[in-house]
């Protein structure tokens, strides 16, 4: 990443003398509208499957709690990880103030106020579901209004509310968390306490959910009337459109994910320092994650193919185009090879993770300097 | 004696300036007065103009930074948890985050309606006299300032609002404007109300741009600026603070915070922790737990500490490698005029624009820069009006430490606000302005009695840092 910075300083001071004889032609409207479509259908049709995906996950909620078993258990939790699949696709669409910006917080929001929520070890009686006189009946208002200020509340909605709910506490050295589902067996022979507040809180956690990601849904729908934020993406400059999506795609592998998912738990080699902590899950939120970005670039998510910033880049340096796919695949594979769990992988795998964060940092670096070859200045952390 | 000739040094380069222009009729820009931040300068100015990394962030800092930004911008919480690196959150605080106040590594305020609660804003607490380290002596019941929120279990001290008094006044030329003045109003307090002889001082949380650079300032270009007794007779008295280090356990030169009443950003930061978020770090061990509240005392901890030493290190890489961004409009010749007013008017007497930075050990990215960061970091006498009454080491009541304006003109995109001053309470850059007093008095004045067109540059000028 160093190598890049001066290189880019050089790059702002020379923009006062703009010389055109770098080689470095501005982005044409022609250019960039077949990529721009194919990046604004790719995420509607991504969204739309998290959307799915979480409803499935509602509708496995929903049995849980009417019929608490082993069996509704382990569905709940394999439609938790399920869902968890489209949506890590998905993160790539952040860090340029897209719609999903707004609704992430409460979406995806970490590290999970756990004993704001329910008991852990040691404090039994701790969290809203135990707690019915500050907290008569939970519904989605009132999980909402808790999270409403910012980051001035804890966290308690969310996939990793939700992944708290159904797995508990981790104490498993080598495995995930074990919460039983008589946690919400409220026959009189379950567990803990507060079983009925508990599956409330579960489903309300679920509602919102849903509710969040129906308005990115409706923000990138084609078919959706009036002005979206579709709309709006799609009639922008062609280098603004292209300039939000690298940013994207750097701020993702660089900042977040080499940095802030990874390098982070490398560093603290905190067992738990990791996003889904819970459910031992986090190697497949990072490659997923990856796979997002090789999406984007390839400019394919699913049956629908189209144009990427491949063929952008491509049309005007053939091996750099060819260098950053073969970059960002040998991300992917590094990040499906670190072993799971991610908790022990920090620590008895190191090389490989180590390994993956450098692969996430060398592809940044040709990001950013292809955004340069198509004349787009990419300020990223 | 050394500062009025360093003052007259700052004001040959200013003549300099001045003269170039003669040349060419019109004030031009130096060379590289858009590069705030030296080589740290970050070509960014929207909403994360203040989040980015120095431009020549070294490779071996890459991580730390990474791991600082982690723990500055995400939750802390409550213990015990699994996340067991990020928990012991309070028993009491004010935020759970660095972030929660200095959002987007930026510039808090004070609330915008009475329901809303303080956010990005603290008041610190008091009684009259000092500890054997020259600071002030805690509240007995409430410590050294109000935490408003708390744990589940435990009491949250009290809560505070801003009443606003509207100040109307008038510029020279006949044009109205109203400045407002707070006071506090407590309530819901704990344990009972505060000591009679409280003093109380309300403070927002300051933008973190740059803070490596002014850690590197060599301390004889500080004192050097200092004039206590006014021997140079410009009316401008800057004196250093010098307060107690707990980590070098000695009294040195303070640097940071709105009474520069904090030596270093591993000091400051390990303070806040301890203070805003209740966090123990090995500078500061002990929970943050007056004796008379109980439940605090007794709530689950976090670990002993609860921040390791090299998280706080970590968060220390971060808070002294956030880049500076560039200067807007450098060229432009309103803001150029309003430059000119800058130096016309007095007000790079205090704010001074350009500074060399010296060497900070280990950190090449922040070491020997010219930076253009507008500030002496001396303690001033701003006047009654502005005035705390609230002693901080050597800096009295009414003396406040001449803040950076470098990414002030950012506010408004980073914060969506404009408000400034130590506490909010100038609603922009004109009100910021004409709170000033005291030493600053004759400036303000001028600025005052100044044509509109003149004052309008000088605003554009100030927007443009």
């Amino acid at each position: 990443m160093t190598a890049t910075r001066p290189f880019l300083a050089s790059l702002a001071l020379g923009l006062a003398c703009s010389s055109p004889d770098d080689g470095r032609e501005p982005l044409t409207a022609d250019e960039v509208a077949p990529v721009a479509e194919t990046y604004a259908t790719m995420v509607a049709l991504n969204y739309a499957e998290t959307y799915a995906s979480a409803q499935s996950l509602r509708d496995a909620l929903g049995d849980l709690v009417a019929t608490p078993s082993e069996a509704t258990m382990t569905a709940a939790r394999a439609a938790w990880l399920a869902a968890r699949v489209p949506y890590d696709q998905t993160e790539v669409y952040r860090f340029y103030d897209g719609p999903i910006e707004t609704v992430e917080g409460r979406l995806n929001a970490w590290p999970m106020d756990e004993a704001y929520v329910d008991y852990v070890e040691g404090l039994p009686d701790a969290g809203i579901i135990n707690d019915p006189a500050s907290y008569p009946t939970i519904d989605v208002a009132l999980i909402r209004s808790l999270n409403e200020a910012g980051g001035e509340t804890n966290i308690a909605t969310g996939y990793h509310a939700i992944e708290f709910l159904l797995w508990g506490q981790d104490f498993d050295p080598n495995g995930p968390g074990a919460r039983p589902s008589s946690d919400y067996d409220d026959s009189g022979s379950g567990t803990a306490a507060n079983q009925d507040r508990r599956g409330d809180y579960l489903l309300a956690a679920g509602d919102l959910l849903l509710a969040d990601l129906s308005s990115v849904v409706i923000a990138w729908d084609p078919a959706q009337p009036g002005t979206n934020y579709r709309a709006e993406f799609l009639a922008a400059e062609p280098e603004e459109i292209v300039r939000r999506i690298l940013l994207g795609m750097a701020s993702l592998s660089g900042a977040e994910l080499a940095g802030e998912r990874i390098s982070v738990a490398l560093d603290t080699q905190d067992q738990e320092d990791e996003h889904s902590c819970f459910s031992d899950n986090t190697h497949r939120d990072i490659v997923d994650d990856a796979r997002g970005i090789q999406n984007v670039y390839e400019g394919r998510y699913g049956s629908s193919v189209g144009s990427g910033i491949y063929e952008l880049v491509a049309a005007r340096d053939l091996a750099l185009a060819d260098r950053l796919r073969a970059e960002i695949q040998t991300s992917v594979d590094l990040a499906e090879a670190i072993p799971a769990p991610f908790d022990r992988a920090i620590i008895d795998h190191r090389d490989a993770v180590e390994a993956t964060v450098e692969a996430l940092r060398t592809q940044t670096d040709s990001i950013v300097e292809a955004a340069a070859l198509l004349d787009i200045q990419l300020a990223i952390e | 004696m050394i500062g009025p000739l360093h003052r007259l040094a700052v004001l040959g380069l200013g003549l300099l300036v001045l003269a170039s222009a003669c040349t060419s009729d019109e004030p031009t820009p130096e060379p590289d007065e858009a590069l705030a931040g030296g080589a740290t300068t970050v070509f960014e100015s929207g909403a994360r103009a203040f989040t980015l990394s120095a431009r020549n962030l070294a490779d071996e800092h890459e991580s730390a930074f990474f791991v600082g930004n982690s723990f500055f911008n995400k939750n802390w919480v409550i213990a015990p948890s699994s996340t067991t690196a990020r928990d012991g959150l309070g028993p009491t605080f004010n935020a759970r985050s660095c972030s929660a106040c200095h959002f987007k590594d930026g510039r808090g305020r004070p609330p915008l309606t009475d329901d809303e609660p303080m956010l990005s804003m603290l008041v610190r607490l008091s009684i009259p006299g000092e500890t054997d380290h020259g600071e002030p002596l805690a509240e007995p019941n409430y410590g050294g300032q109000l935490q408003p929120d708390a744990i589940e279990g435990v009491p949250a001290e009290g809560r505070v609002r801003v009443i606003w008094t509207e100040l109307p006044g008038s510029y020279a030329d006949g044009e109205p404007y109203s400045l407002r003045s707070p006071s506090l109003e407590f309530s819901e307090l704990a344990l009972g109300p505060l000591a009679d002889d409280v003093l109380t001082s309300a403070r927002v949380a300051p933008q973190m741009i740059g803070l490596g650079l002014l850690e590197a300032l060599p301390e004889s270009t500080i004192l050097g600026f200092a004039d206590p007794d006014d021997l140079d007779g410009d009316g401008i008295s800057g004196r250093p603070n010098s307060v107690w280090d707990p980590i070098r356990e000695a009294t040195v030169l303070g640097r940071f915070g709105w009474k520069a009443n904090q030596p270093g950003l591993r000091q400051q930061n390990a303070g806040a922790f301890s203070g805003d978020l209740g966090i123990s770090s090995s500078v500061h061990p002990e929970q943050n737990c007056p004796a008379p509240q109980a439940e605090c005392a007794s709530a689950s901890v976090g670990g002993e500490p609860e921040l390791s030493d090299d998280l706080l290190t970590d968060i220390t890489t971060y808070t002294r490698l956030l880049a500076v961004p560039a200067r807007r409009d450098v060229d432009d010749p309103e803001v150029l005029a309003g430059r000119e007013q800058f130096h016309a008017l007095g007000c790079a007497d205090c704010h001074v624009p350009r500074l060399e930075t010296g060497e900070l050990a280990g950190f090449p990215e922040v070491s020997n820069q010219v930076i253009w960061p507008y500030t002496d970091l001396l303690v001033h006498d701003m006047g009654a009006g502005l005035a705390d009454g609230r002693p901080d080491f050597e800096a009295e009541g009414s003396e406040w430490r001449t803040p950076p304006l470098w990414g002030i003109g950012l506010f408004a995109v980073v914060n969506d606000h404009t408000f400034f001053l130590h506490d909010g309470r100038a609603r922009n850059l004109a009100e910021a302005l004409l709170w000033h007093a005291g030493e600053a008095e004759p400036a303000m004045q001028a600025f005052r009695s100044a044509p509109a067109g003149d004052r309008a540059a000088l605003l554009r000028f100030l927007e443009s840092l």
